[in-house]
């Protein structure tokens, strides 16, 4: 049984899928069946985790079978400790944005909500898969849904966003299959868990480059504002809090892990560009005029940082960087979802059009206020652990680094604070009808399990940072190559 | 009198009986278009096309199960091994489909049985044309097929652009088919002999005749591939053809010419493979490009996956190019699902040609994925697979085919492949972007005449080709096997 819990978490949407893409029900009823699937789906997860043991750096819940022996290609999934937080804050994210989407009353659900869930199928996958074609598979089958999501319920831009989203990254995930396709016949086997390291520099750069893309890092950040202010909110949430993990994953589990070398070469230039993202994006949050635009331009600002603690080669960078992964997880899914719920009262997210939306919405206020308080990292907030351990842990690669990394914390708190106050705060803006809600039932209830989320790993951040690689040898195991 | 001095071969049937099943039903259909009334004649016709190719099929599957080792026949005049019968399988299987696609178009009721007679003959002339092992046969099958390719292109004279679509067709056809000649008879002087096996035998290397007559060769193959630069009659005779022909022609006409193409190449001409790897190497990147390039600027849909199918033929050459086992057993399993896809896409076409009437465009494909949901998602999954997308066979045959070249040294083929599949990202993902992601007002909701006709036959065949394009994502072992088994024929 236990071998199948990581197999099943992969196929379980994606058989939700299915059943909802043809199920003879109303469109309402396919949103609770797929929400059922979603939550089923977090059961699923808690599961696994329960019966994880956090002590062991092996790799768990592993199955393998070959798919084509001729090159070596299986079907290998699995889960290292941190893969399993990236899966739960997947299925939660997942969960929260899928209820949304029932809760908001998608038009043609059926398409809409056998994508939702296919999507959840592959982002699993992809933290899951052992073997690189595998992995490969799961990396591209995620773009095709969110194609769909973004260019069919998205905005009046949507065309160009699309456009633009597909660009980036199908260039950055075909240079990755040509070094897949090289790198596997290179070692004979495509099975992560045995591939040797490699000392190919060109290997390495198209691995980076398409993570970097995904993540997004700059200068490779340009399909963004396109894809986050068009999409849905519930898919900008999936794309900024999930999808970019995806790059961040890549970068640890195969770029950093299979070349240790060439990382090592390379670890300035990817500095240099992580401080840029970093700074740059609070920069830009901070004078970004509407609410998504701050939330997405503090995504590239986290993926920055994330990438920093990734390249800090300690044990504190790599337990920082998935604590912070699954910390901005919530963050920013939370934050995009809220965008959505304020532009469906207002119909906009400038912030000159906005303000003052405290007055009488005690939850809407307090439900942003504990959000922002998260994102601006003050201490004790989970967000504050995972960027203390980031930075101290890159203080080790030079004083500078972790110098910008502490300036860029006063960016976040100033971008945070404006944010809050633009909706919150002021007078009341001419976009906000005194008629408008407060926060129902069913938004709270999509939101404050995500709070309670970040709340809880404010009390308890260790759960993830110490538990996150097997007994705190996150160094050692990562430049073995995560392999046994 | 005479017959006891013509020293008569032995012929094998059996290994003939691909290409005769399909031949008698060519000829029971020529006397259906006589002997049976007008008005069950369509439906006699079709199902009797529909059995010969489904015969074909039954025996291609035993002659691939019977013939593990390969051997010559008919005094030297054809192969019985799996690397025919694998592809006469295919072939078979893109005739069954495309008579399924057929069923329902709106043909000239007088010309329906012959088309159907010129449908199963073509079947049987590629059927003949992959077994053929002299350059007689080899010849005589490509004109067998292409005479009857030409006349089907130019069948439905009330179509527009159809008559200049066969005679495009033939025109340059004929060319492609003089050259052909022409490079066999260069071939036949330099070394004296007909059969593939003795040509390599003779050993004339790189001697000029011998190189300009398999250059060629090659380009008279290379027409029928539609590889580029010998392409120029495809997007015109795909436009302009049926769409159910267009479904036959990218299909089985191109399996045809690549799997002979790689035969003719290994078997007669190993001295040469330094000279021949790299001028299919140099096509496939021409093809490549200029059919991703081209495809870019198209708005008919038929031109789209015309221009798709010259960029085809380029990854597919590279297998070619690689030569090596991998190579063979990389092209044999990119065929399945290409042959899928590309059924499978046409049929598509024909569907919505059928529901409006006029040429289909990128602007009146709007909306069309949500009325009909099934053929909707049918054609995203085909363009997916074309694109080289997981999920899809199409994902595992590009590796495959990267895979050889990366085997035998052609790691720049992988350059090219990549460019040219971020290329085609483009005009692949605008086909869904013009079926789901248009406004309401600008779909063309109420086709002309009330609602669109069921097309219940044409579901079935894109049925198969979804079940076969998917189903070789996840089945790569067990065909990958086959085209092991088959690849190993060729001298490699």
């Amino acid at each position: 049984m236990q071998h199948w819990l990581t197999t099943i978490l992969i196929v379980l949407p994606v058989a939700g899928a299915l059943v909802v893409a043809v199920a003879p029900f109303p469109g309402y009823w396919l949103g609770s069946l797929a929400a059922l699937v979603s939550l089923v789906e977090v059961g699923v997860w808690i599961t696994a985790a329960s019966k994880f043991s956090f002590g062991d750096p092996a790799l768990q819940f592993s199955q393998n079978h070959a798919w084509f022996s001729d090159l070596h290609v299986s079907y290998h999934v699995g889960q290292y400790a941190f893969s399993l937080w990236l899966v739960g804050m997947t299925v939660v994210v997942m969960a929260a944005c899928t209820i949304y989407g029932w809760w908001a009353g998608r038009d043609r659900a059926r398409a809409y909500f056998a994508l939702m869930l296919l999507t959840t199928g592959a982002i699993v996958g992809v933290f899951t898969a052992q073997d690189l074609l595998l992995f490969y598979a799961f990396f591209e089958a995620m773009l095709i849904p969110l194609y769909v999501l973004i260019g069919v319920w998205g905005g009046a831009g949507r065309m160009r966003a699309t456009l633009t989203f597909v660009i980036y990254t199908v260039v950055g995930s075909l240079l990755m299959l040509a070094a897949i396709i090289v790198y596997g016949l290179q070692q004979g086997t495509f099975d992560l868990t045995r591939m040797g390291p490699s000392d190919s520099t060109w290997l390495f750069l198209g691995f980076v480059f398409a993570f970097a893309i995904k993540s997004p890092l700059f200068p490779f950040h340009g399909w963004l504002p396109g894809a986050y202010r068009e999409s849905p909110p519930e898919v900008s949430a999936v794309l900024s809090g999930v999808v970019s993990k995806a790059g961040l994953y890549g970068l640890l589990r195969i770029a950093i892990a299979k070349f240790p070398n060439v990382v090592d070469d390379w670890r300035v230039v990817l500095l240099v560009l992580a401080s840029i993202s970093l700074v740059y994006g609070s920069l830009l949050a901070f004078r970004a005029p509407d609410f998504r635009g701050v939330v997405m331009y503090s995504s590239l600002a986290q993926s920055g940082l994330i990438v920093l603690g990734l390249l800090a080669n300690n044990d504190l960078g790599f337990e920082g960087a998935v604590l912070q992964m699954v910390n901005h997880g919530l963050i920013s899914a939370a934050l995009f979802l809220i965008a959505g719920m304020i532009e469906r009262r207002t119909s906009t997210g400038e912030f000159a059009l906005l303000g003052g939306m405290a007055r009488g919405r005690p939850a809407l206020s307090t439900v942003l206020m504990t959000i922002g308080i998260i994102t601006l990292a003050v201490p004790l907030s989970t967000s504050f652990a995972g960027e203390f351990l980031i930075l101290a842990g890159v203080f080790t690669q030079g004083w500078a680094w972790a110098a910008i990394g502490a300036g860029a914390m006063v960016l976040a708190a100033m971008y945070a604070l404006r944010l809050v106050s633009a909706v919150l705060h002021r007078d009341t803006g001419p976009a906000v009808p005194d008629s408008a809600l407060d926060l129902r039932l069913g938004e709270l209830a999509v939101v404050v399990p995500l709070l309670l989320c970040l709340v809880g790993l404010s009390a308890w951040p260790n759960l993830i940072s110490g538990h996150a690689f097997g007994g705190n040898h996150a160094q050692s195991s990562i430049n073995r190559g995560l392999s046994p | 009198m005479i017959l006891a001095v013509i020293n008569k071969p032995h012929v094998d049937w059996f290994a003939l009986a691909p290409s005769l099943a399909l031949l008698t039903a060519a000829g029971v259909l020529l006397m259906v278009a006589v002997f049976v009334p007008r008005k069950p004649r369509a439906a006699v016709a079709a199902s009797l096309a529909f059995a010969g190719f489904a015969a074909s099929l039954v025996w291609a599957v035993l002659l691939d199960v019977k013939s593990p080792h390969a051997t010559t026949l008919v005094h030297d005049a054809i192969f019985r091994d799996r690397w025919a019968a694998l592809a006469q399988v295919l072939i078979a299987g893109s005739g069954a489909v495309t008579v399924l696609i057929s069923a329902r178009e709106r043909w000239r009721e007088e010309h329906v049985a012959e088309y159907y007679a010129l449908l199963t003959a073509a079947g049987a002339g590629m059927a003949f044309f992959v077994q053929a092992s002299n350059l007689m046969t080899l010849f005589l099958g490509l004109e067998w097929f292409s005479i009857a390719l030409y006349v089907l292109s130019a069948i439905d004279i009330d179509l527009i652009g159809s008559l200049e679509a066969g005679l495009k067709y033939l025109i340059i056809g004929a060319v492609g088919s003089a050259t052909l000649l022409f490079g066999s008879a260069l071939v036949y002087g330099e070394t004296g002999q007909l059969s593939f096996d003795r040509i390599a035998a003779a050993g004339h290397g790189h001697d000029a005749m011998l190189v300009v007559g398999l250059a060629m060769i090659i380009a008279g193959l290379a027409f029928k591939s539609s590889a580029a630069p010998f392409h120029m009659w495809t997007p015109d005779a795909y436009q302009g053809a049926p769409t159910p022909v267009t479904a036959f022609m990218s299909s089985a006409t191109k399996i045809a010419a690549l799997v002979v193409t790689y035969r003719v190449l290994a078997t007669a001409f190993p001295h040469d493979q330094s000279l021949w790897r790299y001028a299919i190497a140099v096509i496939a990147c021409i093809s490549l490009a200029w059919g991703n390039i081209g495809a870019l600027v198209q708005r008919n849909v038929k031109r789209i996956f015309a221009y798709s199918s010259v960029s085809h033929a380029g990854f597919m050459l590279i297998a070619v190019a690689a030569a090596n086992q991998l190579g063979g057993r990389a092209l044999q399993y990119y065929l399945i699902p290409y042959a899928a896809m590309s059924l499978g896409a046409f049929a598509i076409v024909a569907v919505r040609e059928r529901e409006l009437g006029v040429p289909v465009t990128l602007e009146n494909l709007a909306g069309f994925g949500w009325e009909r949901p099934f053929f909707g998602v049918a054609m995203w999954v085909f363009v997916l697979g074309f694109l080289g997308f997981p999920l899809t066979g199409g994902f595992i045959g590009k590796f495959y085919v990267f895979a050889a070249a990366y085997d035998h040294g052609m790691w720049w083929l992988i350059v090219a492949g990549v460019i040219a599949t971020m290329i085609s990202a483009y005009y692949y993902l605008g086909v869904v972007r013009a079926m789901y992601f248009r406004d309401a007002a600008e779909l063309q909701l109420a086709p002309a005449g009330g609602s669109p006709p069921r097309e219940l036959v044409l579901g079935i065949g894109v049925a198969i080709c979804l079940v076969v394009t998917v189903g070789s994502f996840f089945a790569v072992q067990p065909l990958i096997d086959v085209a092991r088994s088959a690849a190993r024929v060729l001298p490699l």
